[in-house]
This record gives C-alpha cells, sequence and structure tokens, in this order.
C-alpha cells in the first residue's frame, strides 16, 4: 500500500509536472520546426530546380564564325532570297556545290552506282528544269547548280547550310542568365583575353525561341531546333491516346458497372492492374522493344512512332483505367437506378447516364496519363529513339521526341547543347501546363453544365 | 445563482457568462454555473442545445477547432482556465475527458492507460505497473482484463472500452472528469457498471456528466443543469440557433420541482 | 434478370424515389434518360415514378390531374407497353468491354513471356554445357553471385548493377523518408487549411515534372554542389550521391502525399482521446497520430523504394556510365545501376539475339520481380491498416 501511494503522489507531482512541461513544449517547438523545414525544403528544390533550368535558357554566349559572313556578302542572310543563297552555297562550297548535291540530293552510294545518269533520274522528289536535269553530275556548271540548290531547297535549309559549312559558326561558351548579370566582367575579360577566341563575339541569347521550335537539329547548338522531336512527341502522344483512351475506358467500365468480383478472372484483371501501375517503365521499354519493335516488325515498321506509340499506350493505361474506375465510382447509384427504373437496358444505362456523367473525371485521368507519357523517356531510349532526326516525323519513320532530345542533349559535351536542353525542358513543361490547364478547364466546363 | 444560495460545499470551477462561438456564429449563450467539489454535476437539454460545446469548453477542447472561441471566464481554484498565461495542456492535465464513443488507442490495454503518466514522466516500470493495475481496478475492469493486459484495446467490447478509457483518465489522477455522453454506445447492462463506477469516483473526483438519459441524471446527479435552443429569425429567412442555460439546480429539486414551463416540459418528455 | 423496355414521351416530368431528377441530376444525364424512353407512347405522362424493388419493377404513369393510368410491373407481362427483349446487343458490348481488360492482362503475360523467354536464353546460352538445367542454374548461380559485370569478358555478374541500384535508392530514401513524412505531418497536423491547400499542388506540381528534368537537375547542380562541397577529387563528376539525392527529391512528393493521407485517415477521436489526457500537440502526433498511421507510411516508403529502383533517367545521367562494384560502397564515384546499364546498352547499336541484348531482359526480370515484390508488400501493408479500422 506504501508503493501505491508514492504511485499516486508521482503522478501528482507537481513541481516535477511543471518542469517537465516546458521541456515537453520546447521539443514540439524544435520537432514543429523540423515539420515545416521539410516542407519549405521540398519548396526550396521545387524553386531551385524551375531557376536552375530557366536561369540557362537566356544568358550571354561567346560565338565565333571561323567565316564572318561578311566576307561573301554585304547583306546579313536573312535578308537574302533563295537565289541570292544558292549563289553563295555554290561559290563558296567546294567544288562548286557539288559535293553538296552528290551527298544531300542523289546519295553517294546511289551515285557511285549510276555515274553517267542523268541528275533528272538520280534525284528524287525534286523538278529541275529539263535543261539541267538532263545533265550528268560531272558536267554540272555553277550555274545549273544554282538552280538544283533553288529548287531543292528552302531558304531556311540553304541558311543553315551556309552557317555550318561555310560560315563554321562556332559556340565557344555561354554563361547562365545570373552569370551574365553579375559577373560581365570576368566574361568580358575571359572573352578579350582567351589566346584561341579570336574574333568570338559576346552576345545576349534566348535559347528558347520562335526559330528553336521551327527548325531541324543541326550540329551547331545555337542554329539547332526542336521541331522534329516536338512534332514526335505530339504525333507519339496523339496515337498513344487513340489507342488507349477506348482500352482504359472501356476495362474501367467492364471492372466497374459490370464486374460483381466474383469471378476469378475479374479479380485478375483488377489486381493485375494494380500491378501494373508499378512496374517500372523501363520494363515497358523490354516489352515494347520485344514485341512491337522486333516481333511486330511488319506492322510498326520497328523502331517507329508506331511502336512508340503503342508501348506508352501500355504504359498509361493503368492510370487510365484507375482514374476512370474512381470517376465511374463518383457517380451516385441512384443515376442508375433512375435509369434502370426506366426501362433502360444496362448497355443504355452504361452508356447514356454514367459514362456522360463520369466523364470529366475520365477526361482529367486520361490528360494525367498523357502528362506522364510525354515525359517518359525510359522506354523510349530502350526502343530505340533516334539521337538525330533532321526531318520531319512521320507514324513510321524513326523518330525522336522532347525528352529524349533533353536527354541526348545534356549528355553532349559540347558547348551549347546544355542550354538547348533547357530550352527542351521549359518547353517541355509548358506543354504540360497546357495539358493540365486543360484538364482543370474541362473539368470546371464540366461541372458547369452538370450544375446548369 | 451562486454557491451561497444552493449551498453545498466548495466548488471546483465556476463558470461565468460563458460564451461560445464556432467561427463567430453563436453557438452558447451566457452560461453561469457552479460545479462543486466531489459531486457529480449532469448536464441534459434536447440535441444541439450546446451541452457538448460548454464541456469542451471547460477543458479546452474547443481550442483545437479552428474558429473556436470561448467569452467569459471558467474558474478554477480561482484562475481564469482562459487566462493568457494558462496552458491548455496544463489544464487538460487537471480535467480529464471522457467521450462519447470509447477512442481506446490501437495500442495495448497497458499502454493506454500507461499513455497519461508516461507523459508525465514516469519511465519506472513498477511505478507504471503500480498505476495501471490501481487505475484499471478503479475502473472495475481489472477482472475482465487482468490476464492479458497486452491485449489491442480495441478487443474489447465497446463498455469495457469506455471502461478503458475511464481508466486511462484516472490514471493521471485529475481533479475533474468531464464525461460526454459515455453510457450513449453501452448496453444497459454496461451502462449500470459505468454508473456505479461514477458513484465510486466521485469521492475522490468531481464528475461533470452530459446525458440524454433523464433517469440517469436522476440517478447518479447531485446537480442538474438543463440547456435549451433560442432561436431567431435573421435576414433573409434563415433561422439562427443557440443555446442558452435554461435552469441550474440540486437534481431532486430540478426533476420533482422544475422552475421553469420550459423545463418541466422537457423532463416530461414532450420535447427535445 | 428478366428485362423490360418502357417507351415515353418526351415531355415526361421524372420523379424517381420522391426526388426531382432535374433538380437532383443534370440535365445531360436526364436528357439521355429521356433519350432513352422518348420513342412513343399512346399516353402523355406527366408523372413517373420507379419503385426500386428489383431494377426496372414498378412504374406507375400518372396524367396531370393526379389519376394513375397505368402500374406496370414485372409480371404484367400483359400490358402492351411493356414488351421483353432479347438484347444480344448489350451482350456483345459486355463482352467487349471484357475484351478491353483483357489487354491489361495480356501486357502482365506479354512482360512476363518477354522477359522470361530472353532471360532464359541468355541463362542457357553462357556456357553451354550440353544439359540445360545444369547450365540454367550455374548461370544463374554466377549471374546472383558474381560480383563483375564484363560482358566482353563472359563475366555476367549482377552485385555491380546491384549495388548502385542499392546505393542510389538508399540514398533516396535518405532524403525522401524524412522529409516526406515531415512535409506530411506539417501538411495534416499543422498547416492551416489555406496553406494546405496552396502547398499541396505545389506537390503535386514536383510530382508531376518528367524525371529527366531532375536528370539534368543532378547533372547541373546537385553534382556541382557537390564537388563545390566535397571538393573535385572527392567527388567524381558522375556519382551515385548527386544521382540519389535527386531521385529523393523526385520521390518526396510521393511519399509526403500517401503519408497525409495516411496520417488525415487518423480518425479525430484519437487525437481527442490524447489531447483529454494532456499530450500536446507533438506528443499527439509522435505517439498516437503516427504509430496510428504508421503502416500508410511504411506503405508510402515501400512505394517510394521501388519507385527508386525503377527510376531510370536520372542515374542514366548522373550515376555514371559502366558497371562497378565497390567494396565497401563509395557513393561519390560512378557507377551503373540496372536501369542505367539496360538504358545505356540498348541506346547503342544492339543486335536482336545477341548475349548483350538477352542480358538486358535477364537484368529487367530481376528488376521486374524485385519491384512487383516490393509492390504487392505496399498493398499487403496498406491492407492491414485498413482492418485495423474496422
Ligand atoms: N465543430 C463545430 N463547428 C461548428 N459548429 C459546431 C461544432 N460543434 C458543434 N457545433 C454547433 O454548436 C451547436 C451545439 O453543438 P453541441 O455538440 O454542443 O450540442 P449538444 O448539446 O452536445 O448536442 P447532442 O446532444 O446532439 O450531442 C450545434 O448547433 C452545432 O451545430
Ligand atoms: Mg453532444
Amino acid at each position: 500500500m506504501a508503493t501505491m501511494s508514492t504511485a499516486r503522489e508521482r503522478v501528482k507531482d507537481e513541481a516535477k509536472f511543471t518542469a517537465g512541461l516546458r521541456n515537453r513544449h520546447l521539443r514540439g517547438q524544435i520537432w514543429m520546426r523540423f515539420f515545416q523545414a521539410a516542407i519549405l525544403l521540398g519548396l526550396l528544390a521545387l524553386i531551385t530546380l524551375m531557376f536552375n533550368v530557366v536561369n540557362r535558357v537566356y544568358g550571354l554566349t561567346a560565338v565565333r564564325d571561323a567565316v564572318p559572313v561578311s566576307t561573301f556578302s554585304d547583306r546579313p542572310l536573312e535578308e537574302l532570297n533563295a537565289s541570292e543563297l544558292a549563289g553563295i552555297l555554290v561559290a563558296q562550297l567546294p567544288s562548286g556545290g557539288r559535293v553538296l548535291v552528290r551527298d544531300s540530293l542523289i546519295g553517294q552510294e546511289n551515285y557511285n552506282n549510276n555515274r553517267e545518269a542523268p541528275l533528272s533520274q538520280l534525284i528524287q522528289g525534286v523538278t529541275l528544269p529539263d535543261d539541267v536535269g538532263a545533265l550528268t553530275l560531272a558536267q554540272l556548271q555553277p550555274e545549273n547548280t544554282q538552280v538544283i540548290f533553288e529548287n531543292a531547297f528552302t531558304p531556311e535549309d540553304m541558311r543553315l547550310t551556309i552557317i555550318t559549312d561555310i560560315v563554321g559558326r562556332e559556340v565557344l561558351e555561354s554563361w547562365t542568365w545570373s552569370e551574365s548579370l553579375f559577373n560581365r566582367a570576368a566574361i568580358d575579360e575571359k572573352v578579350a583575353s582567351t589566346a584561341d577566341w579570336e574574333g568570338a563575339q559576346l552576345e545576349w541569347r534566348s535559347w528558347l525561341n520562335f526559330s528553336f521550335l521551327t527548325s531541324r537539329m543541326t550540329t551547331v547548338a545555337s542554329e539547332s531546333g526542336v521541331r522534329a522531336a516536338l512534332l514526335g512527341s505530339l504525333l507519339t502522344i496523339f496515337l498513344t491516346v487513340v489507342v488507349a483512351f477506348p482500352l482504359g475506358v472501356g476495362t474501367a467500365i467492364y471492372l466497374q458497372e459490370y464486374s460483381t468480383g466474383d469471378h476469378w478472372f475479374e479479380r485478375l484483371i483488377e489486381t493485375n492492374i494494380r500491378n501494373l501501375a508499378g512496374v517500372p517503365s523501363i520494363i515497358y521499354g523490354l516489352l515494347g522493344l520485344a514485341i512491337f519493335v522486333r516481333a511486330l516488325e511488319g506492322i510498326t515498321q520497328g523502331r517507329t512512332i508506331i511502336s512508340a506509340a503503342l508501348t506508352m499506350a501500355l504504359l498509361i493505361l493503368p492510370v487510365i483505367i484507375i482514374n476512370a474506375q474512381e470517376a465511374l465510382r463518383a457517380v451516385p447509384p441512384s443515376i442508375r437506378e433512375a435509369s434502370f427504373g426506366l426501362g433502360a437496358t444496362k448497355w443504355q444505362t452504361v452508356f447514356r447516364s454514367v459514362l456522360p456523367a463520369a466523364m470529366p473525371g475520365i477526361l482529367t485521368g486520361t490528360i494525367l496519363g498523357m502528362s506522364r507519357a510525354i515525359g517518359e523517356t525510359a522506354p523510349l531510349i530502350v526502343i530505340g529513339a533516334s539521337t538525330f532526326i533532321a526531318n520531319d516525323p512521320t507514324l513510321a519513320s524513326r523518330f525522336t521526341v522532347l525528352p529524349i532530345q533533353i536527354y541526348n542533349w545534356t549528355k553532349d559535351p559540347r558547348e551549347g547543347f546544355s542550354e538547348i536542353a533547357a530550352a527542351t525542358i521549359v518547353l517541355l513543361l509548358i506543354v504540360l501546363l497546357l495539358f493540365n490547364a486543360t484538364a482543370i478547364i474541362l473539368r470546371q466546363r464540366f461541372r458547369r453544365s452538370l450544375s446548369a | 445563482m451562486t454557491s451561497m444560495t444552493l449551498g453545498s460545499g466548495a466548488t471546483a470551477i465556476d463558470l461565468k457568462h460563458v460564451k461560445v462561438f464556432y467561427s463567430d456564429k453563436l453557438a452558447v449563450d451566457d452560461v453561469s454555473i457552479p460545479i462543486y467539489k466531489n459531486k457529480i454535476t449532469a448536464f441534459i437539454g434536447p440535441s444541439g442545445c450546446g451541452k457538448s460545446t460548454v464541456l469542451r469548453a471547460i477543458n479546452r477542447m474547443n481550442d483545437l477547432i479552428p474558429g473556436a472561441r470561448v467569452e467569459g471566464e471558467i474558474n478554477y481554484h480561482g484562475k481564469n482556465l482562459y487566462g493568457k498565461e494558462v496552458d491548455p495542456v496544463e489544464v487538460r492535465r487537471r480535467i480529464g475527458m471522457v467521450f462519447q464513443k470509447p477512442n481506446p488507442f490501437p495500442k495495448s490495454i497497458y499502454d493506454n492507460v500507461a499513455y497519461g503518466p508516461r507523459l508525465l514522466g514516469v519511465t519506472d516500470k513498477r511505478t507504471l505497473d503500480e498505476i495501471v493495475e490501481r487505475s484499471i481496478k478503479g475502473s472495475f475492469l481489472w477482472d475482465e482484463v487482468k490476464g492479458d493486459l497486452k491485449k489491442s484495446g480495441l478487443a474489447l467490447s465497446g463498455g469495457q472500452q469506455q471502461r478503458l478509457c475511464i481508466a486511462r483518465t484516472i490514471a493521471i489522477e485529475p481533479d475533474v472528469i468531464l464525461m460526454d455522453e459515455p453510457c450513449s454506445a453501452l448496453d444497459p447492462i454496461a451502462t449500470q457498471a459505468i454508473e456505479e463506477l461514477m458513484k465510486e469516483l466521485v469521492k475522490s473526483y468531481t464528475i461533470v456528466i452530459v446525458t440524454h438519459n433523464m433517469q440517469q441524471a436522476q440517478r447518479v446527479s447531485d446537480f442538474t443543469a438543463f440547456y435549451s435552443i433560442r432561436k431567431a429569425e435573421e435576414t433573409g429567412g434563415q433561422e439562427r440557433r443557440w443555446g442558452v442555460l435554461g435552469e441550474f439546480a440540486p437534481t431532486e429539486q430540478l426533476f420533482s420541482n422544475p422552475k421553469s414551463e420550459e423545463t418541466e416540459r422537457y423532463i416530461r418528455g414532450e420535447f427535445g | 434478370m428478366k428485362r423490360y423496355a418502357l417507351n415515353l414521351h418526351p415531355n415526361t416530368f421524372v420523379r424517381y424515389q420522391n426526388r426531382n431528377l432535374f433538380s437532383l441530376y443534370q440535365w445531360s444525364t436526364l436528357k439521355c434518360l429521356l433519350n432513352i424512353v422518348c420513342d412513343n407512347t399512346g399516353l402523355t405522362p406527366i408523372h413517373i415514378r420507379g419503385q426500386k424493388q428489383d431494377m426496372a419493377t414498378t412504374i406507375e404513369v400518372k396524367r396531370k390531374n393526379g389519376a394513375i393510368e397505368a402500374a406496370l410491373a414485372n409480371d404484367a407481362s400483359g400490358r402492351p407497353r411493356i414488351e421483353k427483349r432479347g438484347r444480344p446487343f448489350d451482350d456483345f458490348m459486355r463482352y467487349l468491354l471484357l475484351a478491353c481488360g483483357t489487354i491489361s492482362v495480356l501486357t502482365t503475360l506479354g512482360i512476363v513471356w518477354v522477359l522470361g523467354s530472353e532471360a532464359l536464353a541468355f541463362f542457357t546460352s553462357v556456357n553451354d554445357q550440353g544439359n540445360v538445367f545444369s547450365t540454367v542454374l550455374g548461370n544463374l548461380g554466377n549471374f546472383l553471385t558474381g560480383t563483375q559485370w564484363q560482358p566482353g569478358a563472359g563475366l555476367f555478374g549482377i552485385w555491380p548493377l546491384l549495388e548502385a541500384t542499392l546505393m542510389t535508392s538508399f540514398m533516396a530514401m535518405l532524403v525522401a523518408v524524412p522529409l516526406g513524412l515531415g512535409a506530411a505531418v506539417y501538411l495534416s497536423e499543422y498547416a492551416s487549411q489555406r496553406t494546405r491547400s496552396t502547398l499541396k499542388p505545389v506537390l503535386e506540381v514536383l510530382a508531376g515534372i518528367p524525371t529527366v528534368v531532375y536528370g539534368y537537375f543532378a547533372i547541373t547542380f546537385m553534382t556541382p554542389l557537390l564537388q563545390g562541397v566535397f571538393g573535385r577529387d572527392t567527388v567524381q563528376f558522375y556519382n551515385t550521391a548527386s544521382a540519389g539525392l535527386v531521385m529523393g527529391i523526385m520521390i518526396l512528393p510521393t511519399i509526403a502525399s500517401m503519408s497525409e493521407d495516411a496520417l488525415t485517415a487518423v480518425p479525430r477521436a484519437l487525437r481527442e482521446a490524447s489531447y483529454g489526457l494532456g499530450a500536446t500537440k507533438f506528443e499527439t502526433i509522435s505517439k498516437v497520430v503516427i504509430p496510428a498511421g504508421l503502416s500508410g507510411i511504411l506503405a508510402a516508403a515501400i512505394v517510394g523504394i521501388s519507385r527508386a529502383v525503377g527510376e531510370t533517367m536520372i542515374v542514366a545521367l548522373a550515376a555514371g556510365a559502366g558497371p562497378r562494384f565497390s567494396f565497401p560502397p563509395d557513393f561519390f564515384v560512378a557507377a551503373e545501376t540496372m536501369t542505367g546499364h539496360i538504358a545505356r546498352i540498348s541506346g547503342g547499336d544492339l543486335s536482336y539475339g545477341s548475349i548483350d541484348y538477352q542480358s538486358l531482359f535477364a537484368i529487367g526480370l530481376a528488376l521486374f520481380i524485385f519491384t512487383l515484390l516490393l509492390n504487392m508488400l505496399s498493398r499487403y501493408v496498406t491492407n492491414r491498416f485498413r482492418e485495423a479500422y474496422q
């Protein structure tokens, strides 16, 4: 009994309690700071990440032209018309541009096999004047070559060729926006004093600009564009959604509206989807490589956008299904009951009552899936996206996409490529933003029409 | 009404003009009552009249609800619980609470009861064992669980869980125990057990109990506060409702000879 | 189940279970309903009331004056406006939908088949000793225990790749678990409604950023930062620490949001019980809320590990190329993870059917099994948690 009362006294001990309470509160304060710090660190990470990218998109760049434009043209290239540009190519390129005709229009191998054939036979897809078409490559005069260039190339192409092959433009170094602002003196000093930077020009440059979106890839960072990758991404995503949306929504409808969950196969589908959602994306790449690229090569033509889109469709299928299921689940059962109560069949109920009510949720889920697909890189590396694609992609051509370009350019040690990787990241994030904004607008519009 | 007019010994807590707001909406208006030491005070009244609200104001439980605000004074040992320097943790350590729905922690019976003492810095195993045993015995649960204190508190029956919650509360030796409809989730036998327990506990504790059961209030309590609802039309046709104190008196007196007609109608079961 | 079709006039005012469908549900749904029922009827019904007994059981059709025109019931088979129809189209749609669902099962089968068959080819092709069974067993043993991955020398031991995977994942969890849990606690316990509603979308943004962007971040920010802090001599340009840390940031939102769900699911009553016993806020969190939500938090951490193990782009960019086994582990040197290796080799020129090609699938199989087990474990843990609160 004596110990009993000491235990009781211990609990009631006022002095100890008051002293302890201060410590308890202090400990709570410290931990609260830690919790706060955790979320602030998350925020800080996001800000740093964004700043780190944007910081590289705009800044000072040192560029050098081996043969400045002024040595062969008194006006800037942008102001010249097609025939003037063609004239420069003919005048400045080795052997009067014949090498360019051979390499980019005829093809080396083709030429070696048919040296004596007239050009009209050798050059496909370009209409040449009859007199020029009748000549062989060896017979070409400078004025003929100029005509060929005018007909075969766009002014944009010719300008790029001039810059890469004649001018020999080279990005020596580029600085981030913050460096350019706060470290200007050191940069100027470096440009002036570096021995083999003779003739370098320092200029402010935004790596993300309109011509970056519209021009093709080249070997010079400052002239390179992301057009093929942007088109590749859009095509891939389009085809992905076309395949994944009906399959995903169909599965969700089956699981939510038809399945009772009693049959083993229905449970298998359900569990299977949860498991698929956790499979690393690179595994889907291996699947796509073995099935779509290799086994189904006859249909997909190998490493093409079709293969990529089919792989991506499988990848985002679980996302779409799970979100669509959730949206269907949220439709109040009374809507179904009311429809059945009016004598509608199962399919009529699903298609005309339940599905429209669930549509905003389903679309939101689909856009989530699209956001996932447009940023996904690993599976496309595995199925073999290309590193260098100059021409606009088609469904059955080799291709590249935005994240692949980010990956390639990030790895590229040459000056300027890290900057165009950053520009591509900004572009990708803008596309993602557009997706999500669409999702929000869609949702709101649907909500309005629902409540009206 | 003061303790003088009722003449029943010392007050443990004195509520003076207590008003409670939920996000600027008045929930209870102007409650002034004494809570007598070592007595059971019952709160009765129709649903929504603010019994729980007043009860929770007494141990500053309302602090946890965003937007809740208390005006007036609640004096405990001559100190206003809502004074600036008062620490709600300290208040709750002295004024314990048992809730309507039994809410044992998803821990063992032992850990449930030892929770409070551990907070108070008791780490010694022997002392803890003693406290746990005494508290569980104090809530008449010992015979049912003594064999297996490691069992989860959630594995007990509803009535046992509620007694475990009471054991948990008395383990920290509070002055006052607030009980919000402690029997509403229980069957008559468990209810009886809790009622007996209250009569036992009141020898060493002061108890406030909210109940919807008039018989229960009559059976166990020494004093009863009856709350009722006031209504007013607001602009826009909306109705505003808030609770007020209807009557406070010794239980016997309130039930046998209610002063107001409203009280009488309520205890006769005509509304509420 | 018998099925009936009831056709009604478009000017139908529909009530269901005494609730007005016009006000309860959206106009579009109602229109859909009406589309279904509007074809033809002899009546001009004003009022329909359906009573749910079976699916379509009793439907009363009323005139405006309230007199009941007809009460049509399931068993009223003789009534003219109810006809029983076969539903071949409905059955067809059902099977079509089921076929959609089958695709996902086929995907899994496809993964298992592709990984399995190529891995088997891999395990049978190295050092062919005639007896398939012992060859496979021997090669599997070498694969699982070998500490050298040198395809040129015919050495295919997974440990160099596995070690790098474990190192980056460990590093990631070191960042993501405490910070993710901390952020979850802050959001669910401390933040006001307004703060929460602004901070949660920020976390979602962080979760929605493509991983290749994190890879860029690792190379252009984290690696120079580490080199700046620890010196260029200690920290190689490609290293697992940088990749792991950035991966931690990537996983943080997942863990934070899953943990937050687990914490907010802890009933209010438990918190109140704790406060009622005189606990401080932090004591309530650490002794009641977190333990009660522990299985949810655990599940979040397991999902985090699984994502870290399967993550490719960050390690492909920042961790380095070339399998390398180091003991004791050194976080500041380059190493190649399982995923990084698959990405690098398949990105190059790879001839189908070669042993290099097949080895990728063997690694993929290991990865698949690993992440599958983790995900199943996570779901098991979550389900246990659900049972704890009835
Ligand atoms: N957390 C809260 N936020 C806003 N209003 C609340 C809150 N809790 C209670 N109220 C309001 O305060 C009034 C009193 O509620 P209270 O729970 O105190 O009533 P009660 O008398 O305990 O009722 P019951 O007998 O049903 O438990 C009610 O109108 C209720 O709507
Ligand atoms: Mg109440």
